[in-house]
């Protein structure tokens, strides 16, 4: 068998300790590498034999958990699926943009997870069953209608990439209104008024100006900016129906 | 164990020099100058047309001078570029699902050309063109 090939990469880290930095700092690591790896492999390689002090957050390691968003070399990316290879010089490696830095390479998810919960991200039954009448049912074309959005893994590298979310903090942001879209295009839901309420606002959809960072740095494929359009067209034409049509009601 | 996260501002005025595709957002935005421009010209035209026949002579001068067609022509390119972008972007924002499928996305796009070019046709039919 053909020995693997390997390689060695710099990376540059940013690190940050709340004990004791009051600004966050790089530091620069030389590690040996197999060709195949991912930026994540390095940095375990890194904790393991240079540095036990790193911290960075990652499980699965086969981009399906969406924890271990980080900035390489100035992009969004899942680390375990940031091959080494594509990558010349010096990797530079930050924690994710816009999200306040708790230690290193590991942000504070709470302002994303507060949001998550404001767009209600479940399905309101139209009307409540009992158990005995069965499952709501769905057909494959009503579940392809929103199929697409159902993929996020709440990775958070659509914030990070997003400049109305890092200019305008209370901006609701592209995954949180794309799992809205989700849920108001299921057929089983009831809970679109709901959701509009929180969604149709200045803070809500109508903080995006389609820069469209979000779906070019998506993982999942999930094209939160067409999300967030249709969402517009839908918040306008609520307003049409209930402003200017005489007995209109959104 | 107490929090002391670190807070890190996007830089309010040149957060569009990070990457390469803020400036294309930026280059379009720019565009909708151009494309405001060009209106303000048309009304002053509208305006002129009011004025009497002198007046109307005297603009469509103006707007031969070299000047004025180097402005027009960076109007057009601005508004070609514009609504190029925007006719890419219905895709995303009219997807149209037949059955369990999407209709392609270009071919979304494309009919917006096509009703693009036929309305242009149909205004050079109207200023005499043809």
């Amino acid at each position: 068998m053909t020995p693997l090939k390997e390689r060695l990469v710099q990376l540059e880290v940013l690190r940050y300790n709340p004990d004791t930095d009051t600004e966050a700092h790089f530091q620069r690591y030389e590690v040996m590498c197999q060709e195949e790896w991912v930026v994540l492999d390095a940095l375990n390689k890194i904790k393991a034999d240079i540095d036990p002090t790193l911290n960075y957050r990652w499980s699965c390691h086969m981009a399906v958990c969406g924890s271990c968003g980080m900035m390489i070399n100035g992009e969004p990316k899942l680390s375990c699926h940031a091959f080494l290879r594509s990558y010349e010089g010096v990797i530079r490696v930050e924690p994710l943009a816009h999200f306040p830095i708790e230690r290193d390479l590991v942000t504070a998810p709470d302002d994303f997870m507060e949001k998550l919960k404001r767009v209600k991200p479940y399905v309101i039954p139209k009307e409540e069953k009992p158990i005995s009448e069965g499952e709501y049912k769905q057909t494959p074309a009503q579940l392809m209608k929103f199929r697409q959005y159902s993929m996020c893994i709440n990775c958070m590298l659509c914030y990070a990439a997003c400049p109305q979310y890092g200019l305008t903090p209370s901006f609701i942001g592209p995954a949180a209104l794309t799992l809205a879209h989700r849920y108001n295009l299921d057929s089983r839901d009831g809970g679109r008024k709901e959701r509009m309420e929180v969604v149709a606002t200045k803070e809500g959809v109508w903080e995006c100006t389609f820069v469209g960072a979000c779906s070019e740095v998506c993982p999942a494929h999930v094209d939160p900016a067409s999300a967030l359009q249709q969402l517009k067209i839908v918040g306008s034409i609520d307003w049409i129906v209930e402003h200017l049509i005489p007995g209109g009601k959104s | 164990m107490s929090r002391k996260p670190l807070v890190r501002e996007c830089p309010p005025t040149t957060w569009y020099f990070r990457q390469p595709r803020y400036l294309r957002y930026m280059s379009r935005e720019i565009t909708s100058i151009f494309v405001g421009a060009y209106c303000v010209l048309l009304v002053v035209g509208l305006q002129r047309l009011a004025a009497g026949p002198a007046a109307w002579e005297g603009f469509l001068l103006a707007l031969r001078s070299p000047a004025s067609i180097v402005f027009q022509f960076l109007c057009l390119i601005a508004a070609v570029y514009h609504a190029a972008t925007w006719f890419n972007a219905t895709q995303k924002a009219m997807p149209l699902q037949i059955g369990e499928d999407f209709v392609p996305g270009n071919v979304i796009s494309g009919a917006h050309y096509a009703v693009w070019i036929l309305l242009s046709l149909v205004v050079m039919f109207f200023a005499g063109v043809f």
